[in-house]
């Protein structure tokens, strides 16, 4: 019984951990495309690169980049606080 | 060479690498089958289901989309990619630990309801074989194009191929085989634009190429297209024309779409660890990204390819003369995908925007009378080489490679739905006692019975590829990535619940779509003419499914809340898939 309750006192730290990395990478995510890409292109609109501007750069080249930088990065993440916590796949 | 007997030799020797893949990894057992025996390590995972999403809708028609639009369409490109961040933070990881085969198969154990099983599957076969149609229609025309044979010889070639190296080989067989694909499509996509880019710009790599100067005019690439484009009274290519409401929807919705395919979903059930789950997306992102960065690159290059090619002397100069059109414009008409009418009588090709009236006067002063040539979005792609003269190996490589775009998704698909048919109708709900041996023979025949289905429609097509692709994604959005997503993240969501949210999110989708595109899609019965006008709130049907899931959310939960809790094992498979390892407990602790 000890183990099981210790068991989800950490899952559920786990889970706490988890769901702050994903908001934090969803609104990364939600700040490239919908933010630069769409709603807040005429913000930076006198942002000029290569004949037009950044959030143009961002709706076809930027957010796609970012994607991947944030995928990457929450695997890493997330593979790192496994092993901190104790709960990784061990032998699998 | 002859360019037909280049395209046969590049397409047999790719179908041939494809046969003695399968052959190769030919799958024995149930678990090879549905998920390749869990033995795929994440960066070839990442590059067969690179293959398995991008179909022929992102291989031929995206760059199109984008030529002839604009900034607008940058939907497509935000919308099939972002959706790879909600399958690798929402999902993919929790249903590789919850470590079954099908996506039906989770939600029916997680909503601890054969009926929430049923639902799913019937979402699934309904956004797969809609998907597959379009799939196997492109296999004909592409088929048809380059090999010059009937559109018809072409599908059954087609899905000849595919039904031998799916029934055979399974998922272990389509996983490997889709590498191959993968090479295949992406050195077709890349290698002419490469080569565009570094006529148009000097720089070789197309997606830096895109942001540079052009040097013909010395100016900005994109200052120019937005010039030449302008001049002949198209809307700026750069510019934002349509409703930001609209084009913020249709974004999410092919991102969650994309989230929610089942397909896509499954091949993360083929890693050998949630670690691995984890990864995957995003090698599967990197591949596809590698098509994605050049995509908009090809769409703006070719573009302003095909007005200086129409108006060689600049856009304030005559236009070219019907007589001296290009090659490419000739095999074009062959097929009707270009078309040409001389309105004016004065011999010239007038190509404008006839439907802006701000530009009429110009074009009255210059004598025009109507636009006269008419260009298919969808063959840009597969004309490019050939609108930029390239050497005929490009061309007949671009042919294996659209070709294989469509192969390896059809596949997929196809793989998905006779999982579907065979693990979660037969073994999960009317035969549970089937053998191993007997749901593997199911499989095949599902598959087969799939394959032949979707043939026969593609031969008969009811002419909606872009309609049914956005019923795929409408659905997969609407119905089946809410159900999945609260199944991990709500575990207070029921039943009830579930199997609410998924049908009130599946019929608002079904009946928005309908509405405007026909009920069935049978032309003429729409109730309302598809015009911006007549949607609710300027929302196109495309965009639809993002609403749709929204719905499914609030009902899940407002129904979850009002009935009965969750059982307590539920709550403990819930606990169970959040974490990776939750069995063990904490390594730091010794054991008691």
């Amino acid at each position: 019984m000890a183990i099981n309750q210790r068991n989800h006192e950490l899952a559920a730290r786990y889970w706490k951990a988890n769901i702050r990395i994903v908001t934090i990478c969803l609104i990364i995510w939600a700040s490239v495309s919908f933010g630069f890409g769409i709603l807040l292109r005429p913000l930076l609109s006198g942002i000029a690169i290569g004949g037009t501007d950044l959030g143009f750069w961002f709706a076809q080249q930027g957010s796609i980049l970012t994607f991947l930088a944030l995928i990457f990065f929450y695997a890493f993440y997330m593979n790192w606080l496994d092993k901190k916590m104790g709960v990784d796949e061990r032998g699998a | 060479m002859d360019q037909t007997v280049l395209n046969i030799m590049f397409v047999g020797a790719s179908f041939m690498l494809y046969i003695g893949i399968a052959w190769w990894a030919r799958a024995g057992s149930t678990s090879e089958f549905y998920a390749a025996g869990r033995g795929v390590h994440p960066i070839t995972n990442g590059m067969a289901t690179a293959a398995d999403w991008m179909s022929a809708a992102s291989f031929i028609s995206m760059a199109g989309l984008i030529a002839f639009v604009g900034y607008d369409n940058s939907s497509f490109l935000m919308g099939w990619t972002g959706g790879y961040v909600l399958l690798a933070l929402l999902l993919a990881p929790y249903l590789r630990k919850f470590g079954k085969f099908t996506v039906p198969e989770f939600i029916g154990d997680r909503f601890y309801s054969p009926t929430a099983r049923i639902v799913a599957v019937i979402c699934l076969i309904v956004a797969s074989v809609t998907y597959v149609i379009g799939q196997m229609t492109g296999v004909g025309v592409a088929f048809s194009r380059f090999l010059e044979v009937s559109n018809t010889t072409g599908l059954l070639i087609g899905a000849g191929v595919v039904f031998f190296y799916a029934v055979l080989g399974g998922m272990k067989g389509v996983t490997y085989t889709q590498v191959a694909q993968y090479v295949v499509l992406i050195f077709a996509f890349t290698v002419p634009a490469v080569f565009i880019s570094i006529q148009l710009t000097g720089v070789p790599l197309p997606p830096l190429g895109l942001f540079s100067d052009h040097t013909g005019s010395g100016a900005p690439l994109l200052a120019t297209l937005d010039q030449v484009v302008q001049d002949l009274g198209f809307n700026s290519y750069t510019g934002h024309h349509q409703s930001t409401l609209n084009m913020t929807l249709f974004t999410l919705s092919l991102m969650i779409g994309t989230a929610g395919l089942p397909h896509v979903i499954i091949r993360f059930f083929t890693v050998p660890s949630v670690q691995g789950a984890r990864f995957s997306a995003g090698w599967a992102l990197v591949f596809i990204a590698i098509l994605y960065l050049c995509a908009p690159a090809v769409g703006a290059m070719a573009r302003l390819n095909i007005v200086d090619t129409l108006y060689p002397q600049g856009t304030q100069e005559a236009p070219l003369a019907y007589e001296q059109r290009p090659g490419w414009i000739q095999t074009w008409e062959e097929t009707g995908l270009i078309t040409y009418e001389d309105k004016n009588g004065d011999g010239l090709i007038q190509f404008y925007n006839d439907k802006n009236e701000a530009f009429a006067p110009t074009a009255a002063e210059r004598g025009w009378n109507g636009s006269e040539m008419v260009i298919n979005r969808d063959i840009l792609v597969l004309a490019n080489p050939e609108i930029a003269q390239l050497p005929g190996w490009v061309i007949a490589l671009v042919a294996a490679g659209g070709i294989a775009a469509a192969l390896s998704t059809a596949a997929g698909l196809l793989l998905a739905i006779s999982s579907a048919v065979s693990h979660d109708l037969l073994k999960g709900t009317l035969m549970p006692d089937i053998s191993e041996k007997n749901e593997l023979v199911a499989a095949r025949i599902a598959m087969a019975v799939a394959i032949a289905v979707a043939t026969w429609l593609g031969l008969n097509p009811p002419g909606f590829a872009a309609q049914t692709v956005a019923l795929a994604f409408g659905i997969a959005a609407a119905s089946l990535f809410p159900a999945l997503m609260m199944g991990i993240f709500v575990s207070r969501v029921n039943n009830k619940g579930a199997v609410a949210g998924m049908l009130v999110g599946l019929s608002f989708t079904l009946v928005y779509i309908f509405l405007y595109k026909g009920w069935l899609f049978i032309p003429g019965t729409n109730s309302f003419p598809d015009t911006p006008e007549y949607w609710l709130f300027g929302i196109s049907p495309l965009a639809i499914g993002s609403v749709g899931a929204l719905l499914n959310f609030a009902t899940a939960i407002f129904i979850s809340n009002k009935t009965e809790d969750v059982p307590d094992e539920i709550k403990a498979l819930v606990d169970d898939i959040r974490v990776p390892n939750f069995q063990d407990g904490p390594r730091a602790v010794p054991a008691e």
